[in-house]
């Protein structure tokens, strides 16, 4: 799992079935959080999300943007994201799958899935915190709350 | 190992004796359907344990998922301004099948609240700001979901039964 100070991997992943986010336009302009979970409709993660859900609005207070990422297709992706009404993209790792996990240290392959693992990037394309979570237990936002809020200007 | 920031102070709803050995804080959404299986449990609870145990609720309100999560935490805030915080909490988890929002009038008259003042606090900005300020301090006292309960301040992984056992091991 890559560590903290080290240069997040850019990446290009659809969102919708025709948009994609590239991670480098964020540089300069918003820290990211990025949320790798195992899949959509599983119990934990859903609730993880659910979590995140609700807390668009301390995110965006400290200037970020937060994606969920998981080697399902947007399709899925976006059933899912209605079925839970997301404000939130889902990023598909779909093809090459878990390509994005791989350059994070975070895929599993065993499962063929990604883990449940946090990451926060700063402006500068920095990761500034990472957390790997037993597969089984949903992280909660608090990790993700004081990285960010080490990160705002003193 | 997370725990409960801030710890309970006097904005909480506490019920129980004040010298109880253990305090119990549960972070929960009146439409969460787990949140109503733990209700009757936690009733139990209190009762077997009784000076043993102080409660504490904060809300919890997914609000994106359950529409009526915040109006449920405002109606429980509203009658805790005429003091009946804790018979509007139970009326609201007793009656969590039939939930909507003609439930919320009908519960503080059932209750004997002063039906005018209800409705205008229901929609005051200050009880709102408290129920985000529970939701905050949830934030950052690492709740990943509801229920989520904290013993004397420290996480407590598992489900209200699981609390039970745990309280009938360590109080025999």
């Amino acid at each position: 799992m890559l560590e903290k100070g080290t240069i997040a991997p850019d990446f290009e992943l659809n969102a919708t079935p025709d948009q994609k986010i590239k991670l480098k336009d964020f540089k300069g302009k918003k820290n990211v959080i990025l949320a790798f979970y195992p899949a959509d409709w599983s119990p934990v993660c859903s609730d993880q999300m659910a979590l995140y859900n609700e807390m668009l609005k301390y995110f965006t207070k400290h200037d970020a943007q937060i994606f969920g990422i998981s080697v399902d297709s947007t399709w899925c992706h976006l059933a899912f994201e209605e079925n839970r009404k997301l404000h939130f993209s889902l990023l598909a790792d779909f093809e090459p799958k878990g390509t994005v996990a791989k350059a994070y240290g975070v895929y599993d392959e065993k499962t063929g899935t990604s883990e449940r693992a946090l990451f926060v990037i700063d402006k500068e394309g920095k990761i500034a915190w990472s957390y790997l979570s037993p597969i089984a237990v949903n992280p909660g936002a608090d990790g993700i709350l004081e990285a960010l809020e080490e990160l705002d200007p003193q | 190992m997370s725990t409960l920031k801030p710890e309970v102070n006097s904005n909480d709803h506490i019920q129980g004796d004040d010298t109880a050995s253990v305090t119990i804080v549960e972070f929960g959404d009146y439409q969460c359907p787990y949140c109503g299986n733990a209700y009757p449990i936690l009733k139990e609870i209190e009762e077997t344990f009784g000076h043993q145990i102080k409660f504490v609720f904060r809300h919890f309100p997914l609000a994106n998922a359950h529409q009526y999560a915040v109006p449920a935490a405002l109606a429980a805030e509203a009658a805790g301004l005429q003091g009946k915080f804790w018979e509007m909490h139970d009326a609201l988890f007793e009656n969590q099948y039939r939930l909507d929002g003609d439930l919320f009038d009908e519960l503080a008259e059932t209750i004997g609240l002063d039906l005018e003042r209800f409705r205008q606090d229901s929609v005051s900005d200050v009880l709102r700001e408290k129920v985000e300020h529970d939701f905050d301090s949830g934030v950052r006292s690492g709740v990943n979901g509801t229920p989520s309960f904290y013993v004397n301040g420290a996480k407590f992984d598992g489900a209200a039964t699981d609390l039970y056992q745990m309280l009938k091991e360590s109080t025999t």
